[in-house]
């Protein structure tokens, strides 16, 4: 197997993507993303250094607007959707006291 | 299958009813949905509701739209208000979104009825509907074949006549694959083209909605109705919307078709013999064949599947439990984040949102990510120096045609190179289309992409319709 990416690395990447893997997962992971990032080494051998790099297809600019008044969506529409609201808000479960 | 324009021709005419021709279809939907799969959901009382009152206007002679009473199934990521949106994804089931998607609103009000909801690899990653959380979708043509993906369902609706066209989105081939191993027609318009607003972002930079229909002309009509400018889409340009059925029989006398000399390799020998049948078909309607070569093509599948994920990576950050969709409690916010993201997320997304969140971290940025945001210019330059020589591309769609269920789910790279003809595309944001053009040796058929360039859809339907006129 590639040592291209350990698994210590995978661990702490999914702590980053907020994606809890048991030990077999990230051991599966590990392998499947060193496979991969084998294969991407492909590039190693491009001269990139006068290349400009490319973030989106089509010449745009920022859109500015006024600022006006206009229809939303509707609150209670969204409100009902989310797994829990109460009072006009989402509920989530407390934010402090965990550990990261 | 029925024609999209015969039906719109019958129904302004009165010759037929928009319920007679809804209700076929839904007859053919109970018929054969069981083994197939194609939706997710199926919208049969609406629809009748809705060609209700087409006929109702059609019978008061009030105007009826371009698509009026055309059955039209969407892929499962468009947002459709009041009625559930998954992106065959656990994570979303039951979501219910609070508006439409551009493009369903467009296409209410030209006159046209949605049949149904249709599936898709989870958030259309994948390309052939295995990675489905709901099960995968079977290729009409063959049921013991994968459809293509990730637009597999909209793709297998066309097929099976369970709808006249469909709606897909296509960040590196997802209508256009697809729609070669259904055999039908799949276009991936230029990057602006068609609003994504209400489009469930898979990767920002990439995803383009476009058209599955069984002919060219039903293609270039859906098209013209679904494109223009958007002010909900800050990425959408700011132009009306091409002429593209008045185009269609111009034919290909005097331009040139480039032929890639230097092709990524792993092709099947009867989809490359079907690219030289179309060339000679090109040849015969007075086209020149020019080579042409583009050298970065080989690095496409790195730059992709990095670029991708990264957007991905950083898009799916918002199903967090909190707003909408699924939520596993936990003690605190952040345990209740990798829960549900954990249990909400199939396999597939995970690794891509690992090989994202991995290429855009802290070190690794600018061996990754940045390094594939430059050869994506160079595979962009390719292009452009390729277009002063030529008018339009062809290559195959598809490296072989559709694949057995099971072949390919072991090893996530042989499933990534199905997209290796219809990435560069989407890298360059250029238009590309699928059309059917004969069969492979399995008698399944073969897909011809014809490529252009930036706003180039009416030299690109030029060709689509001549290789038809051919196939």
């Amino acid at each position: 197997m590639s040592d291209s990416i350990s698994k210590e690395t995978v661990v702490k990447v999914s702590r980053l993507a907020r994606l809890s893997l048991t030990p077999e997962q990230a051991e599966k992971m590990t392998s499947q993303l060193a496979g991969m990032l084998d294969h991407f080494r492909d590039i190693d051998a491009l001269d990139l250094s006068d290349v400009e790099p490319m973030t989106q297809p089509y010449p745009l600019k920022n859109v500015m607007r006024e600022d006006v008044e206009a229809k939303s969506l509707d609150r209670q529409e969204v409100l009902d959707q989310a797994p829990a609201a109460e009072s006009g808000r989402f509920r989530v479960p407390p934010t402090i006291g965990f550990d990261v | 299958m029925q024609k999209l324009v015969e039906i719109v021709a019958g129904v302004t005419s009165g010759s037929t009813t928009a319920t007679a021709v809804v209700d076929e279809h839904l007859a053919r939907i109970k018929a054969r949905e069981g083994e197939i799969h194609a939706f997710n959901l199926v919208t049969a009382d609406q629809a009748r509701k809705d060609a209700a009152k087409i006929d109702e206007d059609v019978k008061a002679g009030k105007a009826v739209g371009a698509l009026a009473g055309v059955p039209i199934a969407l892929k499962d990521n468009m947002c459709t208000r009041g009625v559930e949106t998954t992106c065959s994804s656990k994570i979303l089931q039951g979501w219910k979104p609070p508006y439409d998607a551009t493009v369903v609103t467009k296409l209410r009000n030209a006159g046209a009825v949605i049949v149904g909801k249709t599936n898709l690899d989870e958030f259309a990653m994948g390309s052939s509907t295995e990675n489905s959380a709901f099960g995968p979708t079977k290729n009409p043509l063959d049921i013991s074949r994968v459809p293509g993906g990730s637009s597999g369902g909209s793709a297998a609706a066309v097929s099976a006549g369970f709808a006249a066209a469909s709606l897909g989105s296509d960040t590196g081939g997802s209508i256009r694959q697809p729609a070669a191993l259904c055999g039908v027609v799949g276009v991936k318009p230029t990057y602006g083209t068609v609003s994504r607003y209400g489009l469930v972002a898979f990767a920002s930079s990439l995803d383009q909605i476009g058209p599955f229909t069984s002919d060219v002309r039903d293609a270039a009509t859906l098209l013209e109705v679904i494109s223009g400018h958007d002010p909900m889409d800050s990425t959408s340009i700011p132009q009306p919307a091409a002429s593209l059925v008045s185009v269609l029989d111009h034919g290909v006398k005097g331009m040139r078709i480039g032929r890639v000399t230097d092709l990524p390799e792993g092709c099947e020998p009867d989809v490359l013999a079907r690219l030289e049948a179309a060339f000679d078909a090109m040849r015969n309607a007075g086209a020149t064949i020019v080579d042409v070569k583009l050298p970065s093509l080989q690095y496409c599948l790195t730059a992709y599947y990095l670029i991708a994920p990264a957007e991905a990576s950083s898009n799916l950050a918002r199903y967090d439990g909190v707003r909408y969709g699924n939520r596993v409690d936990a003690a605190d916010l952040n345990a209740m984040y990798a829960a549900t993201r954990e249990s909400g997320f199939g396999e597939e997304v995970k690794r891509r949102i690992m090989l994202g969140t991995y290429a855009l971290s802290a070190g690794y940025f600018d061996a990754y990510y940045g390094k594939a945001l430059k050869v994506r210019r160079l595979i962009s330059d390719d292009f452009a120096r390729a277009y002063k020589d030529v008018d339009a591309i062809l290559t195959p769609t598809s490296p072989s045609t559709a694949f057995k269920f099971g072949s390919k789910t072991d090893n996530p790279l042989a499933m990534y190179l199905c997209d290796v003809f219809t990435i560069p595309t989407n890298l360059a944001g250029h238009p590309a289309m699928s059309v059917p053009f004969g069969v492979g040796t399995d008698s399944m058929p073969v897909g011809i992409q014809v490529l252009a360039t930036t706003m180039g859809e009416q030299t690109m339907f030029k060709v689509a319709a001549e290789l038809e006129r051919a196939s």
